[in-house]
């Protein structure tokens, strides 16, 4: 057993509305920059939809992630080493930025200094990469944003396999559901696997993975290998940027910026103990439905004196195994069982994982008829069928999901009973595997969702690995050129470096 | 004249290179990419990039070896020198040529497509300019050296180089009665060696480094720990 730690995120789907506060946040902090125009790191999808860039799911197009091969060993689905080197001058694999969208700005200097004329002056779009005048734009960041354009296009999602999704392009039968995205931070990842310059890392004191700008060389064979399309190329600085997870947040004990910020509250953030030699056996598991239960086992139980104790001789801080026992992620991945990982299937055991959303009972006018079991509506009435959901959720095996909610249905019902009838019917926990306390923990976590509730994360030791008297007086972030005081407004290697404007005199 | 192109500038082309890189992966390691355009426009580069790439290692090695290697092992080895001249035009030859049609594709597209002549910086459309123009005058030399394939001007080239590395002060001499055409092709190159570390040339170090790191990285992931050394990174599965 080799103990570590990692910041797992989970998303409550029951409760996002879509407002895109987290992508704007992010965006405002991380990519508002050139070359990163068109990346989001946190960008929010309509689902069913074919999503940011266009039909990223579908790995046959893409040959994300990873891929079991004869012999049971795993390697990127693009292909081994050798293969990713030998697709080093061009790779085939790579999507284009039009799969994105090209980015656009638009003229609005041209509303106050446009002539006086007949019409009235518009703002027409530029493409920020050439600067010329785009007459149409063709895609972007959210294009099928609440089931924007037709059935038929938005059908081609990956996550409609093995449902017969006819009926659900009719009015009455159509659902919706909102599916915020971001890195996975996977205990598996295959950007890492499939960088050939070693840039990119997963760190050991909270799991995530981050991309060493000084080492990446420009050769995008991460781009193509993450399955869930999260490594964006900065086409002008040629280095490949990710998600950090806001470390520097983390770090410090504070939730990421898209969580921070999210006014639906659906975001939690914990530490979970891993067992970092169970990794390869978990994502090599043969069977793509035993995914998400392979990776149940990876996790350790904080509250286990063994898992305690090995925790302790691995070097995870006290306050770690602390913030482990008390860990939102824990409750709701482990205890309540209403939390998966998205898409399993690509065998790269990811680490934001989602409560599946509950929907309207289907069929308005047929209320009367709905099945109801023992008081509560039955889960396959609901209007978003479980079969997507597990697609999306559990690599297809649907119990899973129906327990997760039927669990969050079941809240209600107590809740309901216990605030409304003034009725604690523990008859309700019961029949979903739970318990009254166990519901009310539930509800005070998921339903409440206070702040201290869903952020519970332990900040990073520096002291015990940085000699801070080694570090006083130095430089701080710089841009790479070491504590360099030399100021040049170019660079001799065909950079150029941008000075930050500062209010002067007049 | 002679002396200083042949003699003295190879040293000076030489030293710019490699004190450049050095400096350059010292100072400004984040300036140092392949600066690959792929992402913004797909068309043309694919066929062009792979092209272009394998034409181009085939020559640079070709001219590593073959003009690096004394002339003695050959001999030892039966081949004879105009054997090898033949070789050597066949080989450069094709790869010359496949090295110019996807050189050709990739300038076209860098300088026809607004998105990359936009993205572009002078230094990436010039020295793919210099690349072209020595790699047509490499081919041109072809039609002197099919002239006499007795081998004996390649003989001078490789004591030439051989001279250089060496530090043989009177190698510029051995090259002095050479054709203009070859003269000016080796002026090029060492003009391509100065240039080196001011371009994105630089990612050809790069790309000779990453099979070795990649392909002797013991399984797949990274993990780096700040635990026993800051720098200390270790590897697992």
């Amino acid at each position: 057993m080799k103990v570590r730690a990692q910041i797992g995120m989970v998303l409550n789907l029951d409760k996002c509305i879509g407002c895109h506060t987290c992508s704007v946040t992010c965006k405002n902090v991380w990519t508002s920059r050139d070359g990163v125009e068109y990346a989001w790191f946190n960008n929010v999808e309509t689902k069913p939809g074919l999503g940011y860039p266009t039909d990223w799911e579908n790995q046959a197009r893409w040959n994300g992630g990873w891929e079991r091969n004869k012999s049971g060993k795993l390697q990127p689905k693009q292909g081994g080493k050798w293969r990713i080197l030998a697709n080093i001058f061009a790779n085939p694999d790579l999507p284009e930025i039009d799969d994105y969208y090209e980015p656009f700005d638009f003229d609005y200097d041209h509303l106050k200094s446009a002539p006086e004329g007949k019409a009235f002056p518009t703002a027409r779009p530029r493409s920020k990469i050439t600067g010329e005048r785009m007459q149409k734009i063709e895609k972007g960041p959210n294009w099928d944003d609440i089931l924007g354009g037709e059935f038929a296009t938005r059908s081609d999602d990956y996550n409609f396999e093995g449902i017969q999704k006819e009926i659900y392009g009719e009015y009455e039968n159509t659902f919706m559901m909102y599916l915020p995205r971001l890195c996975e931070h996977c205990l598996n990842p295959a950007c890492v696997a499939s960088c050939p310059s070693g840039a990119i890392y997963k760190r050991e004191e909270d799991g995530i993975v981050l991309i060493d700008q000084e080492k990446c060389r420009g050769w995008r064979m991460c781009v193509s290998g993450c399955p869930y399309k999260k490594i964006y190329y900065n086409w002008s600085s040629g280095k490949s940027e990710k998600c950090t997870l806001c470390y520097p947040r983390i770090e410090s004990g504070n939730p990421t910026v898209c969580s921070e910020t999210c006014v639906g509250r659906i975001r939690y953030l914990g530490v979970m103990l891993y067992d970092a030699d169970k990794i390869e056996q978990a994502a090599s598991v043969e069977n793509t439905h035993d995914l998400y239960d392979a990776q149940l086992g990876v996790f350790l139980d904080p509250n286990d004196p063994a898992v305690i104790e090995a925790a302790r001789a691995d070097g995870i801080p006290e306050d770690w195994i602390k913030g482990a026992q008390e860990s939102p992620i824990w409750k709701m991945a482990m205890e309540w069982k209403v939390a998966f990982p998205l898409h399993p299937e690509y065998r790269t055991l990811p680490m934001v994982w989602y409560i599946p959303p509950l929907s309207p009972i289907q069929n308005a006018a047929e209320a009367g008829a709905i099945g109801m079991n023992a008081g509560m509506p039955e889960v396959k009435n609901l209007r978003i069928p479980v079969r997507y959901l597990a697609n999306m959720l559990t690599a297809g095996d649907e119990a899973p999901v129906v327990t997760a909610l039927e669990r969050m249905l079941a809240m209600r019902s107590y809740m309901r009973s216990k605030t409304v009838e003034g009725v604690i019917d523990e008859g309700i926990a019961e029949r979903v595997g739970l318990t009254g306390r166990m519901i009310e923990d539930m509800y005070k976590i998921m339903a409440l969702a206070d702040y201290e509730d869903r952020f519970v994360i332990p900040t990073t030791h520096r002291e015990q690995v940085e000699d801070a008297y080694d570090m006083r007086g130095g430089c701080g972030f710089t841009d790479t050129n070491g504590c360099s005081t030399g100021i040049s407004k170019g660079s001799l290697f065909g950079g150029s470096k941008k000075s930050l404007k500062m209010p002067t005199e007049v | 004249m002679h002396n200083f192109f042949f003699g003295i500038y190879p040293y000076i082309a030489i030293t710019v290179m490699i004190l450049g890189s050095i400096i350059r992966y010292d100072r400004d390691p984040f300036t140092w990419k392949s600066s690959s355009s792929q992402m913004l426009r797909r068309k043309q580069l694919l066929w062009g990039s792979i092209l272009f790439h394998i034409g181009i290692l085939v020559i640079f090695l070709g001219h590593f070896f073959g003009m690096l290697t004394p002339i003695w092992v050959f001999d030892a080895l039966g081949i004879s020198h105009s054997a090898k001249q033949v070789l050597a035009i066949v080989a450069g030859g094709i790869a010359g040529v496949m090295a110019l049609i996807g050189g050709g594709m990739l300038f076209h597209r860098r300088l026809s497509d607004p998105r990359i002549r936009q993205t572009s910086s002078f230094a990436d459309i010039a020295i793919l300019g210099l690349l072209l123009a020595q790699l047509t005058l490499g081919l041109s030399t072809i039609t002197v050296s099919l002239q006499h394939l007795d081998g004996y001007e390649m003989t001078t080239f490789m004591a030439w180089a051989l001279g250089i590395v060496t530090f043989d002060f009177s190698a510029a001499s051995y090259i002095a009665d050479a054709a203009l055409i070859f003269k000016l092709h080796i002026f090029l190159g060492l003009t391509i060696f100065l240039v080196f570390p001011f371009t994105r040339l630089v990612h050809l170090i790069s790309g000779f480094a990453a099979p070795f790191r990649y392909l002797f990285r013991p399984g797949y992931q990274i993990v780096r720990s700040r635990r026993s050394s800051s720098a200390r990174s270790e590897t697992r599965q």
